[in-house]
């Protein structure tokens, strides 16, 4: 399984993602910008350029159509992923952390963090799909006479918006209905909140002991898997946050991936970077750790990066992962033709 | 409680009449003599020592906290013979005084023929006026308590060890990977640490208040000793006392709890105190002594009181002035003095070893034949003390023994810093390490000063070395020992990342010239600890401590050689090194009591990476690890020495290979069921997964025609997606170069 090193970020990665056909890999960094990739051979297709701070979070639809990103800068930006343009972009008082698409990718769900007297919120936003895309703002304009008309830019004011109280939401996905949407929270809390009322409908207080640092659905949005700086990993039910399985191991985790139509997910973290200096290096455990779905058991590992493990993803089509280190790379691995040879546990069938 | 002032003595009142009050709430104390103590035991006088009798027990009194005048003792008189009765009235002030002195005073040894014994005044009346008639108490229901040493009847014959780690203490059973589990935990057992007595009949759990001891299999409270801030505690040989210390000297305050597991006010200031662990009584308390020399190395030896092998007496050394020796279970000094050695810096007891054992219990058992067991005299104890050099005086150590105080052996040493005692733990051989120092006291080397104890008049023989020794240890029940020496300049000076070079040395008895002979060295190590199997033979060396080594070297010195034909083998030709092993950053490693397995860990009292536990055969193979955040102790349950004679042990090892063949057949048959047991757990685990996934699918179907939404078509099929080969040549003109060619 040699890595293809995708060297294109100037500082450490804080998300990567795969379109839905998996061909397309965008990452984002701390240094401003998010770059796009292609998965089979590693070729930079492009950057969005447009932000001015640490760009936290980014997801793109399932037709690879539009990219939404969030950034340090207060600003939230839609992205038309073929050209590159900005679209439109939300300013809100604080940074943004999280973002992500709905599942028909109607809506955009996103975190702005609790800072300077400004609350943590959740906002809700409609997306306009209307026209093919390639049509913009001003040019539209221009065919109207100058005169907006509102069917065509997307809204400012967020469809709903709360304030989480207790402890700071800092990843958040759509749950199995669009109108639930799936918190992690600082305290290590999963909750489940009304999409409209912003009421919180379900939680569990003790998902994890500290702060949950990533949550991934599975393709049908009934499970998710979240880590935690706790150095556990934990597969929980969507519909009843129960907790399905645990993943213990022995570093504080920053992601967790589930792998589509294999058994397993995948683990990453490492020492904290404020600590990698003064740790030697066998320490760091910077792998990417693979542990059994359904047994609870470690599988295997590779190494690679030589700082934290920031960010996991797997190819929704199960054929490759990439991870994003607080290194600056990303290494994209294809898997070999044995790991789908491969019957670890003999002729068990699992179910995806 | 009686409240002051209800036997009519109001000493603070101002005099105000409240008499009539009194009267009316007086009638649950009879009679109001529960101030009035009856002390037996007393010396029967005749009336020209009466006054005299009266000081002393009044000053007696007075000193343990209850003062008493002579006016308030009433001595009764037999007039026909004219003498007293031997027994004495007490009037207290008040019923609290009464029976504090009541709980203080009951069974004072008053001089050497009388101890008191002292009733209450009511209970006496009490007593008298009792019922003759005979009522059969209703038969107390039998309660079976459960056996203290249990877990010696496994039926797997396995090993107990306790872990600490965040709140959390449990204890684990190890044996086969399938016999080993949990076999009770509990949260927030301790405050401080955990401590087996060194038999493992107890655990010590160490709190605020004090110590507590737990045992038996379902882990019952069996003793608590009553030592706020309780910090060390040390268990005396036979599990018979405790020796507990707090950093805060003993306070009593007012109201505090009394009794003979309670501190009385004449503790108070001390900081040791001394338990019978039976009782739960308390049965002395010292205050700590500090080695004398400069403030910084002003540190607390412990433990703080060292106790003879056979539990009999208790020793503490006053540096620079004494040992003082006291006898169990009174803790008296023995012989009401202490031993007098100028400038005494340590002692060590002598150990006892197997043969003492089974001399002694020769001598217990009567002789077959019916004759009388002879009385021999009282075995002796022995102690070795070393004494620094003063002036002109070389130091010294000597071997003394005990109660006898006659000294058997005294060898003088020049250019001494510093001496170090170890016995062998069978009490063979005493070794004294002795750090000396050149003459322009530059540099410091090393000699061996070895007693052969079991010898006639001790002959010492000595090991010189030119490195500092930085440890040493006997091999149990063994003639061999290691040491570890150095001459790594960074020695003494420790630094973050600085480890320390060495080299491990073994050395044997060489049983034809009766001297120790270097066996092996192993140069350019790291190691700096060695752990010696608690049978002898095998040996682990490990770099403990060190954030970049951490290495465990495991090694056999009877590899080839059986252990009774040891003498025909050339020398030195048994030792093998067995396996090398890796355990990050550990701090601490263990040997099991049966001398198979070796537990490392790594506690988070030291530091907080990659904190946990590993345990590991004697050949170094890695058991089981465990990576637990907030891991603090490791312990092993000590067992108690073998029932089995030696002609049993020798029957044992004879016919070890029948007993071994049930073993494999136990062995395999467990294999094949553990892999069959884990198949199905597999299988099961796979099962609810399927199981579960599938009512997840049928409900998300089921909420999307709910929403009116088209049942999704659940996946994109799995095209094969079509693959298109381009092959692209690239020509690539590097160079032209046009060349005309002569012709």
């Amino acid at each position: 399984m040699r890595p293809i090193l995708l060297q294109g970020h100037e500082r450490s990665l804080t998300q990567i993602k795969f379109n839905r056909e998996g061909d397309l890999l965008f990452s984002c960094s701390k240094d401003h910008t998010i770059n796009v990739w292609y998965t089979h051979n590693g070729e930079r297709l492009g950057t969005y350029d447009g932000h001015n701070g640490t760009v936290w979070t980014i997801d793109v639809d399932s037709q690879s159509r539009f990219l939404v990103s969030g950034s340090a800068d207060n600003t939230m930006r839609l992205w038309e992923v073929q050209t590159g343009k900005c679209l439109f972009y939300w300013e809100f008082p604080t940074a943004v952390k999280r973002v992500a698409f709905s599942e028909d990718d109607d809506q955009i769900v996103c975190i702005t963090e609790q800072r300077m007297g400004y609350q943590g919120a959740v906002r809700i936003f409609n997306i306009n799909r209307d026209g093919d895309g390639t049509q913009r703002e001003s040019e539209k304009m221009n065919e109207m006479g100058g005169k907006r008309t509102d069917d065509r830019i997307e809204s400012k004011e967020p469809a709903s918006m709360f304030n989480p109280i207790g402890s700071k939401a800092v990843v958040c996905a759509f749950a199995h209905t669009p109108d639930l949407i799936l918190t992690g929270h600082e305290s290590g809390k999963v909750a489940l909140f009304d999409s409209k009322t912003g009421e919180e409908v379900l939680s569990n207080e003790h998902a994890h002991r500290d702060v949950v640092t990533d949550l991934q659905m599975s393709p049908d949005r009934t499970y998710f898997i979240t880590s935690s700086k706790d150095k556990t990993a934990r597969l929980h039910e969507t519909r009843t946050l129960t907790v399905l399985k645990t993943y213990t191991t022995e570093t504080p985790l920053n992601s967790a991936a589930l792998a589509p139509n294999k058994p397993y997910v995948l683990l990453g973290g490492g020492q904290d970077a404020m600590s990698v200096t003064t740790t030697s290096l066998r320490q760091g455990k910077f792998e990417t750790r693979f542990w059994h779905k359904v047994f609870e058991e470690e599988v295997g590992r590779v190494k690679g990066h030589f700082g934290p493990v920031n960010t996991i993803a797997v190819s929704p089509k199960g054929d490759c992962y990439a991870s994003g280190g607080e290194d600056g790379f990303i290494r994209v691995h294809h898997f070999d033709e044995s790991y789908f040879r491969a019957k670890p546990y003999g002729d068990l069938e699992i179910e995806d | 409680m009686a409240p002051n002032g209800v036997n009519g003595v109001v000493p603070d009142d101002e005099g105000i009449d409240y008499s009539d009050i009194e009267a009316k709430y007086q009638v649950e104390y009879d009679e109001g003599l529960d101030n009035i103590l009856i002390v037996d035991g007393v010396p029967v006088i005749d009336k020209s020592k009466l006054e005299k009798l009266l000081q002393k027990i009044s000053k007696d009194f007075s000193r343990k906290g209850c003062p008493i005048k002579p006016e308030n003792i009433n001595v009764p008189w037999d007039d026909a013979k004219g003498k007293s009765k031997g027994y004495i009235f007490m009037e207290f002030k008040n019923a609290d005084d009464a029976n504090r002195a009541l709980a203080t005073m009951n069974g004072h040894p008053f001089d050497a023929k009388h101890t008191f014994y002292i009733n209450r005044f009511t209970d006496f009346e009490r007593y008298l006026n009792m019922d003759e008639t005979y009522h059969e108490p209703p038969p107390e229901e039998y309660k079976p308590k459960e056996h203290l040493r249990a877990w010696l009847a496994d039926p797997q014959g396995r090993d107990q060890y306790a872990t600490y780690r965040g709140d959390e203490v449990e204890i684990h059973w190890h044996g086969k990977p399938s016999q080993c589990e949990v076999a009770y935990s509990k949260l927030n057992w301790t405050d401080l640490y955990v401590s087996w007595s060194p038999m493992g009949t107890y655990m010590a759990t160490l709190h605020r208040q004090g110590v507590r001891l737990w045992g038996g299999p379902s882990w019952e409270p069996i003793q608590r000793f009553a030592h706020p801030l309780v910090k060390l505690i040390d268990f005396s040989p036979n599990e018979q006392y405790l020796v507990t210390w707090s950093y805060d000297p003993i306070v009593v305050r007012e109201g505090a709890e009394q009794g003979p597991q309670y501190f009385s006010p004449e503790d108070e200031g001390n900081n040791i105190a001394v338990w019978d662990i039976k009782t739960g009584h308390l049965l002395r308390t010292f205050p700590s002594v500090y080695p004398e020399g400069d403030e910084a190395k002003k540190q607390m030896q412990w433990p703080a009181l060292k106790w003879s092998p056979d539990d009999k007496f208790v020793a503490r050394v006053t540096p620079g002035q004494q040992i003082s020796v006291y006898e169990l279970p009174g803790m008296h000094l023995q012989g009401k003095k202490s031993i007098k050695i100028e400038g005494v810096v340590d002692f060590e007891w002598r150990p006892i070893g197997d043969k003492d054992r089974e001399e002694m219990e020769k001598e217990n058992k009567p002789a077959a034949n019916g004759a009388p067991a002879k009385q021999k005299k009282v075995r002796e104890n022995m102690l070795a003390y070393w004494t620094p050099e003063v002036q002109n005086q070389p130091a010294r150590v000597t071997l003394m023994n005990f109660p006898g105080r006659e000294i058997l052996r005294q060898k003088n040493l020049f250019n001494v810093t510093e001496c170090k005692l170890y016995w062998q733990n069978q009490g063979d051989f005493l070794c004294v390490k002795v750090d000396r120092h050149t003459k322009t006291k530059k540099s410091i080397f090393c000699n061996l000063e070895i007693f052969r104890v079991r010898e006639k008049d001790f002959p010492v023989e000595i090991v010189e070395l030119k490195d500092t020794v930085t440890d040493f240890s006997w091999e149990p029940k063994g003639e061999r020992f290691a040491l570890i020496s150095s001459n790594d300049p960074n020695l003494g000076n420790p630094g973050p990342g600085i480890t320390i070079k060495t080299e491990v040395s073994f050395y044997q008895l060489d049983r034809t010239k009766g001297d120790f002979k270097l066996l092996k060295t192993l140069p350019a190590r790291t190691s700096n600890t060695v752990r010696w199997s608690p049978r002898g033979r095998h040996v682990v060396l490990a770099t403990v401590g060190s954030s970049s080594k951490s290495e465990l070297e495991f090694w056999d010195l009877d590899f080839n050689t059986d252990e009774t034909r040891r003498e025909g083998a050339p020398w030195g030709s048994g030792i093998q090194h067995l396996g090398t092993a890796d355990h990050y950053a550990l701090t601490d490693a263990e040997w099991d009591p049966s001398g198979r397995y070796l537990a490392t860990s790594a506690s988070a009292w030291r530091h907080t990476l990659e904190n946990g536990y590993a345990i590991w055969d004697f050949r170094g193979q890695e058991l089981e690890k465990h990576i637990l955040d907030r891991f603090k102790q490791f312990l092993w349950r000590p067992r108690p020495p073998t029932l089995l004679t030696k002609e049993q042990q020798r029957q044992i090892r004879r016919n070890l290979k029948e007993y071994s063949r049930v073993f494999d057949e136990e062995d395999a048959a467990e294999e094949s069921n553990v892999s069959a047991e884990l198949i199905a757990h597999r299988k099961r685990l796979v099962d609810e997964w399927n199981a579960w996934r599938l009512r997840c699918k049928e409900q998300l179907e089921e909420d999307r025609r709910k929403r009116g939404k088209k049942a999704e078509p659940a996946k994109p099929a799995p095209e094969e997606e079509e693959k298109e080969e381009i092959e692209v040549w690239v020509d690539e003109v590097i160079e032209q170069i046009e060349e005309e060619v002569a012709e």
